[in-house]
């Protein structure tokens, strides 16, 4: 009963810029057939390439929330475009596929994957940072670490892995440094100076100015105390510095046309930073450490919805649930508060930097309030010159610091000193902050030998210790040391533990991925097994990709970028007009083309479309006919339709034209006579295939057959 | 630009000036006509809409009067329909909202116009302006609901635009006169009355999200106006609690607090599965959720929220505080269940261990649920978190969800306890006072009660006081606790002896909560020996006296304590029940007479023998018929006397008697008037007679004039005043009127003999206001030096007690040797309020004075200010009668209420 036939009107059908309406052709009573259809030659949505599977119809146009963008799957692959015959259609250009490339990666031989364990496991990982990205064709270094592990070339990692021919600054864009620790920034020097590279390196003002001090320190133990041959010099690190460019928080920098970089507040330490990298509007966050509880002196890490395609996350604690932070200062400073009032020494042994001033601060405050009188004292030269710094950068502290420090600045310390050799033999109770950290050398342990012997003093573990130092051995319950010398020093005071880390939890991790809203989680700086757990986790919570790649792996992802599409006012406006204000719940419609152009997509009317390509309108008509057993004249037929069409269509313009045919605004319905049986009229409908709805509708109207006349 | 601004301003100065004018001319009723008519002329004037918004925005400097509103409103229309100028027109429909909303003036005459305006209207913001002027016409008129539905309707048609502002107004219009009742009776209109929630919901996904913010505050406008919000917006508002902007999220926050409390008990369904939960909890859980939100003051809103959620299950809300640990992926016991479990074991306080805290069992894996699905550890993070804002609204959230559960309060303690080691003292300060609240609930552990008493040592006063307030009311649960508890307050005396009296009064009500816990430690207490005498304590020692305290107050219940008492010990209680009658109770002592010992433990006050000594001797002085000089006086003088050392001796009949002795007191000096003017009439000759006569006709006039206007003012109360000087004055006022004033004057000393006393009925509760300056202590015998013409800050802090209205009352007073005096406002900021009836006033004095050769003393005082007319317009018998102009100027001046405190100062010449 039903036929159509497409009228091509001296016309190939090679060039059907728009398709016929993707919408469900269902009748709509008394409303205007939908707008049409436009069609984005490009399916949108599902995040997997879709080459492999067969071509889905062209989807949606989205306007919702004021702007109008296409998706794109960054696969995309050609010939799923020239299925649809668009070959011989306009200048279309091919989008440049964005990748992103991320993979850690060190020294050959133990970047193995089946080597992951082996150094960063036994729960301590010190190590090697060491990052690239490579995003949308820019490459992006994220810091620069060393293996504290290792004294020999494993400690720096491998920047032959970048490239193997040609200068690094030739390939790489930027470096990143997150913070002033040296797994985070330790090779900094080896790699600009010895490797060469004349890029910019971004970092924060605090890690600016604190980075060269602990660089200073970590080339004086390794070149001046075990004499090693070929490491950086001071000068090296001098020159280094000078490539750094500063970064404030939120400050977006253009590291060139397309890359741009921000920093946002990482905790973990002064002046940690999280960077975002972006180009154009793929993304990447790069966490370095950070932390999401605030402590005494810093606050927490905070992010905005910045929805990146890619987050890379520390998982040093992917497995780890913490307490409150407050039980442990608590006794910590009960412990310490006791101790003192007995008229007992307390040895806190500490690394300079980081914990040490949150627990000077902690300390400092609790003498305040406790009105306490016993000294402090804060041993060597390398702190006092970092406490400088931090007494200068308020700005990247806690709430309390900030907000206190016009009437006073908390790291002007009036209860902490320096300390004096001489002072250990004095008597009466004291603190002492003594580096290293692990007792295994220099002060701290010289403190330790002259007080171990009295029950009344006390030495308290901020921090972990390896294995075979002094410090490992007295919390493992040692009660008896071998010292050099056969000298066995017996150890009667008492020994804490007391744990003080500034490294995110997996809520915390959790946290900030809730916040960001990344498509893809990458996971570094942890152990493989414990990361599995956290990936899973996130896999499963927030349905997104997660990664965790090997040393020296690389990982690829595919991304989906929205492309952004510039349309004509004049479009935009005829089509608004159209209907009421666009409902965000529904997409809308938009009848347009999309013209690709050198490197950039335009939605413009299909009438300025044609004329900018110099192309002739072809139009496209289906025509139908209807057969309906009908005796009366045609004239009369004509007449019946046209009254029953107007009394069905009420919102539309139907005409009966002298000729005796109907008109539906631009449907044309002819009644003739059958050929052969002169009892059946045959109805002729025709439309454009703009108004392939109504028409359709139409039809299966007239099918039904017209009323009876009354 | 600055010879702009001047011209500017010697412009509107002219103005005024024509003003002022204008107002000359009101007399002659021209002021209406000319009001409109004088703007009219102006903006007829206005050359561009420059001058014209100049011409407006100068007019709306003064006020206009209700009945000529009108007459502007039809000239600023007439303006509006001219004016192209889209600002000009932007003020005139601000204007015609202000003017809409002068007092007496009813605006729906000009509603009609505004609508007009409105439809022609292209400017967005004139629009959003025009309806801004609609919202204010129906605020003033809310009992009209045509009109109300009208401009529901209008604001409906222009949800459509595309400005946000015009959205905003028009969802602010909805919310503020959408209607409220559903089935509003069939307009004459026929405007169909439309579901406002519906149409303010669908503007919760709007793309601006300032919409979607006015959106959910037009809904939260409506419930607060008793509108009651379907339980479907719940749905919607939780899908904005994910919101990319935080207004909106803080606000949806709000709305779904609002829903859970209308339909608590509803039951929805748990997303990805089959159970069904009840809606409160539901929202508890959401709303915990974004205690860990990215902004901080969606974090303070949901932290605020969660305290008045008590219908929530216990189940849920217990969760809050647990954050199910784990190391390595095996399950942690947390440091509070560690603490529990050593002590539940007997082993208290044992040292840290290195692995200590290792983690026990394993962990499945796919149990472990990192997003918390639901209250999971909430405020766990809230406490922890880096504002400071939101820990102190989730410690107030604590407190108000642990007074309305005391297994949650039992919970939250550790959590309470911990926070008071947090480092901004406001912090510590609001979680004591939190524990102090809900100590009812709740005994503390030792190793509680440890942590809290370790805070006994903080350095500020505030923290202290507020701690012992704290262990006034605190269960401790073993003889150990108590110990310990005695112990660190002595500790705490020693260091900060000035918390001397608050540290007696914490152990008087620790003696009198645990007297079984008191009773075995009497003896080490004591340091008795059952042989051997033991060497007297020394009585004046605080240290002692505070374990007397204790002591005493738990004896006091406890009738087999004073069997262990040594001799001394009860000599000392004679003298301590004497000299702090406040702090030791009456002790049943065996041997011993007591007034107390015959009378029943729970005697009510008035068979208090205190108090029936107070009724007796004022009641005695009640009797006196006659203000016979001689004895009356003495009598007087006496029973002053008794009643100031019953003051001092009980501390709740201290108000009443200080009050009676001063009304007393002023008896007394009633009579010695009387009797030093008979001295002045009759022992003194030569006086003139003409100098006494000429101004007692004035006088007398003034006199009864005064007695007139008494007799109006006070006529309700007349009955109170029986058999009193002014009841018989009142009578003979018809004789008085008549006489000459030689005769008024004899008649009057006639009557002022006869008098008797004016019985004062007393209320129960007369509190004293008083201070006491804790700081300067005055003792110090170093000068505070500094440059002479600068000034020297001098920190004040003093206790006040029972001053209603303190930061207007209350003044500093520093007197100089030179009698130069000073007085200091301070500001309202300075008290604080740390218990009903209790301020602390901690503020800075600043110094001054030219160089003095020597340290001197100043003096610094507290004083009370006083107005008379601030009491007066409170009564009610002022509003019938107009006022005298005696009483219409307050009497104003100050009381001193506390002792004064010396300072040395020594200012130095400066050198030059």
């Amino acid at each position: 009963m039903l036929s159509s036939v497409v009228h091509s009107q001296n016309s190939p059908p090679s060039l059907p810029l728009q398709w016929p309406s993707p919408w469900p052709t269902r009748a709509q009573h008394a409303s205007r057939p939908a707008i049409g259809a436009l069609t984005p030659l490009l399916p949108v949505g599902s995040g997997s390439p879709l080459a492999t599977s067969a071509p889905r119809c062209p989807r949606t146009w989205f306007l919702s929330r004021g702007f109008c963008r296409v998706l794109l799957p960054a696969s995309f692959p050609l010939w799923h475009l020239s299925h649809r015959s668009l070959l011989n259609s306009p200048v279309f250009l091919l989008l440049l596929l964005p990748q992103i490339l991320a993979g850690q990666w060190e020294r050959g031989g133990h970047g193995r994957a089946s080597d992951w364990s082996s150094h960063t496991g036994a729960g301590q990982d010190v190590g090697r940072s060491c990052i690239l990205v490579s995003i949308a064709g820019k490459n992006v270094m994220l810091d620069c670490g060393m293996h504290m592990g290792f004294s020999d070339d494993r400690r720096f990692p491998d920047f032959s892995y970048i490239t193997r021919s040609g200068r690094l600054t030739d390939f790489l864009d930027c470096v990143i440094i997150s913070h002033f620790h040296l797994d985070h920034c330790g090779a900094l020097p080896y790699f600009s100076e010895m490797v060469g590279y004349d890029g910019p390196i971004y970092m924060t003002q605090p890690t600016q100015a604190i980075c060269p001090i602990l660089l200073e320190d970590y080339r004086k133990i390794a070149v001046d105390k075990k004499g090693e041959a070929n490491f950086f010099t001071s000068q090296m690190i001098k020159d280094c510095m000078k490539k750094v460019v500063a970064v404030h928080l939120h400050q977006t920098v253009q590291v060139d046309d397309e890359l741009e970089i921000k920093a946002y507040y990482a905790g973990h330490v002064l002046g940690a930073a999280m960077f975002q990298i972006k180009v154009g509007s793929e993304s990447v966050v790069y966490t370095g450490d950070y932390n999401m509880t605030p402590d005494r002196h810093l606050g927490a890490a905070w992010i905005d919805k910045c929805r990146p395609s890619l987050l890379i996350t520390e998982s040093t604690y992917a497995t780890t649930i913490r307490d409150s932070k407050r039980c442990r200062e608590r006794d910590f400073l009960k412990k310490v508060h006791e101790t003192v009032e007995r008229g007992g020494k307390v040895l806190i042994p500490v690394f300079a930097l980081g914990r040490a001033q949150e627990l000077c601060i902690l300390l400092e405050t609790f003498w305040e309030r406790m009105d306490l009188k016993a000294p402090i004292y804060f041993s060597t030269g390398l702190t006092e010159k970092a406490n400088h710094y931090y007494k200068l950068f308020i700005p990247w502290t806690n709430q309390k610091i900030r907000k206190t420090f016009v009437q006073r600045n908390m790291f002007e310390f009036k209860h902490i000193k320096a300390f004096d050799r001489a002072f250990a033999d004095s008597p009466g109770p004291m603190v002492v902050f003594a580096t290293p950290g692990m007792l295994h050398a220099g002060q701290s342990l010289q403190i330790f030998r002259k007080w171990a012997g009295n029950e009344k003093n006390m030495v308290i573990m901020p921090g972990y210790c390896v294995q075979g130092t002094v410090g490992h051995k007295i919390l493992s319950g040692q009660r008896k040391l071998e010292m050099e010398g056969r000298q066995v020093l017996e150890v009667k005071m008492q020994v804490e533990y007391m744990s003080f880390s500034a490294h995110a939890d997996a809520k915390g991790i959790m946290q900030l991925v809730g916040q960001a809203e990344p498509e893809n989680v990458l996971l570094v700086h942890g152990e493989a097994k414990k990361m599995e757990f956290l990936k899973q986790k996130i896999e499963q919570e927030f349905r997104v990709n997660c990664y965790m790649p090997a040393n020296g792996e690389t990982v690829t992802l595919p991304t989906s970028p929205s492309i952004p599409v510039g349309i004509s006012l004049g479009l935009l406006k005829r089509e608004m007009a159209q209907g009421l204000l666009p409902d965000a719940k529904k997409p809308r419609l938009l009848h347009g083309t999309l013209i690709m152009k050198d490197s950039n997509f335009r939605l413009v009317s299909s009438e300025q479309a044609l004329k900018e390509l110099g192309l002739a309108e072809h139009q496209l008509r289906f025509t139908c006919r209807v057969h309906l057993h009908d005796t009366r004249k045609e004239q009369e037929m004509a007449m019946r339709v046209y009254n029953h069409l107007k009394s069905v269509l009420k919102d539309h313009c139907v005409q009966h034209l002298p000729d005796g045919s109907v008109t539906v605004e631009s449907i044309l319905v002819q009644a003739a006579a059958h050929s052969e049986d002169p009892g059946t009229k045959v109805l002729l409908v025709s439309w454009t295939y703009q108004d392939e709805e109504l028409g359709s509708y139409l039809t299966s109207l007239l099918k039904k057959g017209l009323p009876q006349a009354s | 630009m600055a010879a702009h601004l001047k011209k500017r301003v010697y412009e509107e100065f002219t103005k005024v000036v024509q003003q002022q004018e204008e107002v000359a001319t009101k007399k002659l009723r021209m002021t209406k006509p000319s009001k409109s008519a004088a703007l009219h002329i102006d903006l007829c004037k206005a050359t561009s809409p420059a001058d014209a918004l100049q011409y407006l925005l100068q007019f709306a400097r003064k006020p206009v009067e209700a009945e000529s509103v009108e007459g502007v409103v039809r000239i600023l229309l007439e303006h509006y329909y001219k004016e192209n100028d889209p600002s000009v027109r932007l003020k005139i429909a601000s204007l015609l909202g202000l003017l809409s909303k002068t007092a007496g003036f009813s605006p729906d005459c000009i509603m009609d116009d505004a609508i007009n305006i409105l439809q022609n209207e292209k400017s967005h913001q004139v629009l959003a302006q025009l309806l801004d002027t609609l919202l204010a016409i129906g605020t003033k008129l809310p009992e009209n609901q045509a009109i109300q539905m009208r401009l529901v309707d209008v604001a409906c048609k222009h949800l459509t635009d595309t400005s946000h502002g015009v959205r905003n107004k028009c969802l602010q219009l909805l919310g503020n006169l959408g209607s409220l009742e559903k089935n509003v009776t069939k307009d004459a209109e026929g405007l169909a009355v439309r579901d406002v929630q519906k149409i303010i919901g669908d503007y919760f996904n709007d793309q601006d999200p300032r919409v979607r913010t006015a959106a959910i505050k037009a809904m939260l406008q409506l419930h607060e106006r008793g509108l009651k919000l379907h339980q479907t917006i719940y749905n919607q508002a939780c899908k904005l609690l994910s919101d990319d902007y935080e207004q909106v999220r803080s606000a949806a926050v709000q709305l779904i607090w609002v829903v859970s409390q209308l339909y608590p008990e509803s039951i929805v369904p748990i997303p990805s599965s089959n159970e069904e939960i009840r809606l409160v909890d539901d929202a508890f859980g959401k709303i915990c959720h974004m205690v860990s939100d990215g902004s901080w003051m969606v974090r303070v809103q949901a932290a605020k929220l969660l305290g008045s959620m008590e219908q929530v299950s216990s189940h849920f809300l217990e969760q809050t505080l647990d954050k199910k640990l784990m190391s390595d992926l095996r399950r942690k016991r947390t440091a509070h269940e560690r603490a529990k479990e050593l002590y539940s074991s007997g082993e208290f306080s044992s040292g840290r261990k290195w692995g200590d805290d290792a983690p026990k069992e394993e962990i499945d894996t796919g149990a472990v649920n990192l997003i918390e699905s639901g209250a999971c550890g909430a405020f766990v993070h809230g406490l922890e978190d880096e504002m400071y804002e939101v820990r102190i609204a989730a410690v107030e959230a604590l407190c108000m969800l642990a007074q309305s559960s005391p297994s949650f309060a039992e919970k939250c303690l550790d959590f309470l306890v911990d926070m008071f080691n947090d480092e901004i003292e406001e912090v510590r300060l609001q979680s004591i006072h939190t524990m102090r609240k809900i100590s009812n609930n709740i005994t503390l552990r030792e190793d509680q009660l440890d942590t809290v008493l370790a805070v006994l040592e903080d350095s500020s006063r505030d923290i202290r006081e507020a701690l012992h307030e704290l262990l006034c009311c605190t269960n401790v649960s073993t003889k150990e606790g108590i110990h310990l508890a005695l112990v660190e307050l002595l500790k705490n005396l020693t260091k900060y002896p000035t918390d001397r009296d608050s540290i007696w009064k914490c152990l008087k009500f620790l003696g009198s909560r645990h007297p079984t816990l008191v009773l075995p430690l009497v003896p080490e207490l004591l340091s008795t020996h059952p042989f051997f005498d033991t060497a007297e304590p020394d009585m004046d020692d605080p240290a002692y006296i505070a374990v007397l305290v204790l002591i005493f107050n738990a004896a006091k219940t406890c009738p087999t304590m004073p069997a262990l008492f040594s001799d001394h010990t009860f000599r000392h209680y004679a003298y301590l029940r004497d000299s702090l009658s406040h702090l030791v109770p009456a002790l049943r002592l065996p041997g011993r007479k007591l007034v107390s010992s015959g009378l029943s433990p729970n005697i009510t006050p008035h068979e208090d023998p205190s108090h029936q000594f107070l009724q007796q001797s004022l009641e005695r002085v009640y009797s006196l018929q006659h203000l016979d000089p001689q004895g009356t006086q003495e009598l007087l003088e006496f029973t002053i006397r008794d009643l100031q050392r019953l003051g001092e001796l009980q501390s709740e009949l201290a108000g009443v008697a200080d009050f009676s002795a001063t009304y007393l007191r002023c008896q007394l000096l009633l009579i010695k008037i009387m009797e030093e003017t008979y001295k002045m009439e009759f022992m003194y000759s030569g006086v003139e007679n003409k100098s006494v006569v000429d101004p007692l006709f004035g006088m007398c006039e003034k006199f009864l004039q005064e007695v007139d206007f008494f007799q109006r003012c006070f006529i309700a109360d007349l009955p109170h005043l029986q058999d009193s000087f002014v009841d018989r004055l009142l009578d003979l006022m018809p004789r008085l009127m008549t006489s000459k004033p030689a005769e008024v004057v004899k008649i009057l000393q006639a009557m002022l003999r006869q008098s008797t006393f004016l019985h004062l009925p007393l209320p129960e509760q007369i509190h004293k206001a008083s201070a006491t300056i804790i700081e300067p202590a005055g003792e110090s015998d170093n000068p505070l030096r500094f440059t002479s013409g600068l000034v020297v800050a001098l920190d004040v802090d003093a206790t006040l007690e029972h001053v209603q209205d303190p930061q207007n009352t209350v003044k500093v007073q520093v007197l100089y040797p030179d009698g130069q005096a000073q007085m200091i406002h301070p500001k309202p900021a300075d008290f604080r309020n740390p218990g009903p009836g209790r301020h602390r006033l901690i503020t800075q004095v600043f110094l001054s004075h030219t160089a003095w050769t020597e340290p001197c003393q100043v003096e610094v005082r507290l004083l009370l200010a006083y107005n008379s007319s601030s009491r007066i317009p409170k009564s009610p018998w002022i509003e019938g009668g107009e006022m005298s102009p005696q009483v219409e100027t307050g009497i104003e001046g100050t009381i001193p209420f506390s002792k004064s405190v010396k300072v040395y100062i020594m200012p130095k010449p400066a050198r030059r």
